[in-house]
């Protein structure tokens, strides 16, 4: 009763072998028990595979001789073999040796079989056969938040091992392990997005808050896991991302992520709302400076600039005005288009070759069913037989039943690999988003470029204004002036005659001692001194009237000069921000030029990698399918042999 | 199609193609053509027989007849032949959409050749004079025939179902133990009984996963062909030898969506279908075995009976004496009413016990010939299969070495 024995076994590994269901077939004793057993086997071959869950398959049946290229060889009919493909070592050997290599090494982590598949492809799809970075994540572990938490073991987070292995020079070394949370990897995304603008990222995982609510949660950390390991690994195939000192830091150093936190939204809008009313009056301090012009405004910063970007895509929907610089890039244009509509038909492709999955998942399964219902029926053929008739025909049950479930094995592992082929149109998908946001970086940058144009342009437009304002002030002023000038003169003249007429009078009142005999003289003297006293007299009330309006046109044309020199301030201040502006606008120029050539190196990167990646899933895809096929079709051409005389009988 | 003439029991080289030595009966049906409109439509067969039997007219009889007919036939050698395990019919269509699709009506064609050529096969049924009208007669008279029969039937529930649904709770009452009634308990009889209850369930199982997998043939043809529609467009968005290589692996899943679908087809007629006609069969061995119970009962009960005439008569021996003469006739004819019983329950039982090795062998050789046109369809589509997609390969490498 060997068969008895192995019940258990045989309920998780599901017939893995000939002897198996032979045994199963022939030895197991009838009892209510059994039926249940086939229940269960039957079951979890409908619950345990899902089209897309990624597949056990290959795992389980490492020890099945049937898969094992020799025997497989042994098996075949010569007649096959003819028609088999020409070179020697048949497709199926191709295909199936992978997983001997998985088998291998699949110390800890047996679930990312699949991934690191895929990830080989895509690290050789990435053409850099010379470096490679493998990274897994692992051994998931909950963590009590240390910082204030106020309720006691609230705050809990999950870390991952993430362990690196890499023959790449920058990273100095070839095997490392970290500790990350996710909290790291959304830093580390940010950290890319913003010191790789124009590249085509690829994108992070979802933060799943309502997911991380709602499912189980062993179930959600592994489905972040693997989520967290594809990702890396798609980081890690990027020829420019692979080699970025984030990425590195990321997997090397070890305790906490170094990676400065760019700060949260919230933060990051009060920030823009303590810098905005400053802003808004418009100090020199908010001049954009130029280091900040090459990021995005879209982190809530900078509200202004935000504002005012906003207001400058309106003004180009609106279509009234016309941006100083448009997309001029016909080639960039016309490839974009090109994008959108692969993008539609990959997502078309990437659902039918869903839905292909299924099908084929699907027949796999009721080829299963019905394997395992002819071995019900043959098992109960084979105990109520009375007829040798019904020997016979319970032998027939047996092998249909066996090939059926081989035909079902192979139906399986056959999908699961076309799975692993077709996921390539799903990462394409996915990778069509990193391409929306490095297309949205340019149009943000260029939006950014237009912005600060416009505003220059406003700016300058107000200088001159005020220029000319000013020199209309001035003019006023020198006239203004050159009445005081003159008035000057007139006092400076006044003075003059007025210090003449001192003279004089001080001469003539010498003359006066002199001639004090002369009496005759006294009178016309007397005269003289009282009229030279006169003019001295009128010449003085006339230098105080004078004076006083000389002081009071200082005040005035003071008081001008005053207003002047700060409008003259103002101007050069204008100017300075003209300036800075125009630093900025050169700058984002720069920046928008240089995510210009990031996009075309990608796209180039992009299509030259697509047609490698896509050529080796239709090859992967067309050999797997032959593979299983001539697999299948020998278990069945088996058997039609072995059925053949019933045909001779019968006709 | 499938003309199983006389076919042999033990596979033995009984052959039919030597009309002049041994006696051969063959029939084929052929032509369905709908006929009549609305509820009152129906689908004819052109029933074709040729034979050397003396018995009929000639060589060569065409007649067409309608499915009733075949019911008809069905239940005429039901209640003739007790004992003998009728050939199933189809059963009627029970959804009223696919009454009339051609592949129901094709399924039913080969369903009612099988059915007559099982007849023409057997021993003794070979030999009915109900067949033999059915396979001579004009219309009219078949129809009247027909119309004559349900007449005379009427109170037996016409509908097959009924029968076996009937037979199956009598049955199935006794194997419970529900009743207590007059059952043969013969461990070899229980044997059988468990027996056919048992691998009808478990063909049901079969055939139910068989029908399945017709579907999912179908759904993975319906696949590939979506699939390849999209792949060919996605490769229109590629440039020219990445997008020649995509169409080609389009217009290959077309092809073998075609494939599937033909396969699908060829899975439905060869393998399902007989699959189906072996639940049928096991549906006739209960209506047998109802009848066996049936007999038996009346044997048992007719036992008892005569049992208490015979008390009866022996009291009236020493009591009354004029009422004996009356009463010992009675009792004679009860007797031999009593031994008839007994000697139609001994010949169903013999019957049976014949029939039932017919019946393993006959599925042997039916249920072989399915296994083996699944194996040689699955097969030869795995195979077309994989030629299809390897003729791609060289064309991939080529596309790839380009680059």
């Amino acid at each position: 009763m060997m068969g008895f024995e192995n019940q258990g076994f045989e309920e998780a590994h599901l017939f893995s072998s000939r002897q198996e269901i032979q045994s199963l077939v022939l030895d197991e004793p009838l009892d209510g028990k059994s039926f249940s057993d086939y229940r269960s086997a039957m079951s979890s071959i409908s619950e345990a595979h899902h089209p897309l869950s990624p597949p056990i398959v290959g795992i389980e049946v490492d020890d099945d001789p049937l898969l094992s290229p020799s025997s497989y060889m042994d098996r075949r009919n010569p007649n096959v073999s003819e028609n088999s493909y020409l070179e020697p070592p048949s497709y199926a050997d191709v295909v199936f040796s992978p997983f001997g290599n998985e088998n291998g090494e699949a110390n800890g982590f047996e679930n990312s079989t699949h991934d690191s598949v895929k990830s080989e492809i895509i690290s050789r799809s990435a053409s850099s056969s010379s470096g490679y970075i493998k990274i897994a994540v692992s051994n998931p572990v909950k963590e009590q938040e240390i910082s204030n938490s106020l309720v006691p073991g609230g705050n809990t987070y999950v870390t991952y091992l993430i362990t690196t292995r890499t023959n790449i020079p920058e990273f100095g070394g070839s095997e490392y392990s970290v500790r990350r949370r996710f909290k790291d990897v959304v830093t580390l995304a940010d950290r890319l997005s913003e010191s790789y603008r124009g590249f085509f990222i690829p994108p992070r995982p979802d933060k799943n808050v309502v997911e991380s609510q709602v499912m189980h949660k062993q179930e959600f950390v592994e489905q972040r896991r693997v989520a967290l390991e594809k990702y890396l690994t798609r980081l890690a195939a990027h020829p420019v991302i692979k080699k970025s000192e984030e990425l590195k830091v990321f997997l090397q150093v070890q305790g906490k992520l170094p990676l400065p936190t760019t700060t949260d939204v919230a933060s990051r809008m009060l920030d823009g709302a303590v810098k905005l009313p400053k802003q808004l009056f418009g100090e020199p301090a908010t001049v954009v400076a130029p280091h900040e012009v090459v990021q995005p405004a879209k982190g809530g910063r900078d509200l202004l600039r935000i504002f005012k970007e906003l207001k400058q895509s309106v003004a180009n929907d609106w279509g009234g005005s016309k941006p100083p610089v448009v997309e001029e890039d016909k080639e960039f244009l016309e490839k974009k288009e090109k994008l959108q509509v692969f993008e539609q038909q990959l997502s078309n492709a990437s659902q039918q070759a869903e839905s292909l999955v299924k099908a084929q998942q699907d027949i796999g399964e009721t080829m299963g069913q019905l394997g395992l219902a002819f071995i019900k029926l043959t098992k109960f053929e084979t105990e109520e037989a009375m007829y040798n008739s019904q020997r016979i025909r319970a032998a027939d049950m047996k092998r249909v039943a066996t090939a059926a479930v081989k035909a079902s094995r192979f139906y399986r592992e056959s999908n699961a690999q076309t799975v692993k082929y077709l996921d390539t149109l799903h990462e394409y998908l996915g990778l069509m988003l990193a391409v929306h946001s490095a297309f949205s970086d340019r149009s943000s940058a260029l939006l950014t470029v237009q912005t600060l144009l416009s505003e220059l342009s406003s700016l300058q437009s107000r200088a001159e204004k005020l220029e000319v304002a000013s020199s209309k002030i001035f003019g006023g002023d020198r006239s203004r002036i050159r009445k005081i000038e003159e008035l000057k003169e007139t006092i400076r003249v006044t003075e003059d005659a007025k210090s003449c007429a001192v003279r004089e009078y001080e001469r003539i009142k010498d003359t006066l001692h002199e001639y004090l005999g002369l009496m005759l003289a006294v009178h016309s003297a007397f005269s003289d001194r009282s009229s030279a006293l006169l003019t001295v007299q009128t010449l003085l009330s006339e230098l105080s009237s004078l004076q006083s309006r000389a002081e009071k046109l200082e005040v005035a044309s003071s008081k001008i000069f005053g207003g002047d020199r700060s409008r003259i301030r103002k101007i050069e201040e204008l100017k300075e921000t003209i300036r800075v502006t125009e630093d900025a606008k050169s700058c984002a120029v720069r920046e928008y030029e240089r995510i210009k050539e990031n996009n075309r190196n990608e796209l180039e990167r992009l299509e030259r990698e697509r047609r490698h990646d896509f050529l080796s899933m239709l090859k992967g895809f067309v050999i797997n399918q032959v593979g299983y096929a001539e697999k299948i079709a020998n278990e069945w051409a088996n058997v039609a042999e072995e059925t053949s005389g019933y045909t001779k009988e019968s006709s | 199609m499938a003309t199983i003439t006389t076919r042999s029991l033990s596979g033995s080289s009984q052959s039919p193609r030597s009309p002049s030595a041994q006696p051969f009966l063959g029939i084929t049906v052929t032509d369905p053509v709908k006929l009549g409109n609305g509820v009152q439509a129906y689908i004819s067969y052109r029933v074709i027989t040729k034979t050397n039997f003396p018995e009929y007219q000639g060589p060569e009889k065409i007649v067409i007849r309608r499915y009733s007919d075949f019911v008809w036939l069905r239940d005429r050698l039901f209640e003739k032949y007790k004992g003998i395990f009728i050939p199933p019919l189809p059963e009627k269509s029970a959804v009223e959409k696919f009454r009339f699709s051609s592949e129901f009506i094709e399924m039913r064609r080969q369903a009612l050749d099988i059915f007559l050529n099982r007849i023409a096969s057997h021993p003794e049924l070979r030999q009915s004079e109900d067949l033999r009208t059915f396979l001579q007669v004009d219309e009219e008279t078949m129809e009247r025939a027909r119309s004559q029969e349900t007449g005379i039937f009427k109170k037996k529930p016409a509908d097959l179902m009924q029968i076996f649904k009937d037979v199956q709770s009598k049955v199935s009452d006794v194997v419970l133990g529900k009743e207590k009634p007059l059952e043969e308990s013969s461990p070899e009889y229980e044997k059988l009984k468990h027996y056919t209850f048992e691998l009808e369930d478990h063909l049901a199982e079969a055939q139910k996963h068989a029908f399945r997998l017709v579907k999912r043939h179908r759904e993975l043809g319906q696949s590939l062909a979506d699939f390849g529609k999209a792949i060919k467009l996605l490769g229109a968005c590629e440039g020219n030898s990445l997008g020649k290589a995509f169409s080609e692996l389009g217009s290959k899943s077309e092809t073998l969506s075609i494939k599937l679908q033909k396969e699908a087809h060829h899975l439905l007629m060869k393998f399902e279908e007989p699959l189906k006609d072996y639940v049928r069969a096991v549906q006739s061995i209960k209506a047998t075995m109802a009848e066996r119970a049936n007999a038996f009962k009346h044997q048992c009960e007719l036992a008892e009976t005569i049992k208490l005439k015979e008390i009866n008569l022996d009291k009236l021996m020493l009591t009354r004496s004029d009422k004996v003469g009356e009463a010992e006739i009675e009792y004679r004819e009860l007797k031999a009413e009593g031994e008839e019983a007994t000697r139609r329950f001994e010949t169903i039982v013999r019957l049976m016990s014949e029939e039932i090795v017919r019946f393993q062998e006959q599925k042997t050789l039916d249920i072989g010939i399915a296994f083996h046109e699944l194996a040689k369809g699955q097969a030869q589509m795995a195979n077309e299969i994989a030629d299809a997609w390897r003729s791609l390969i060289p064309k991939l490498e080529a596309c790839s070495a380009r680059t």
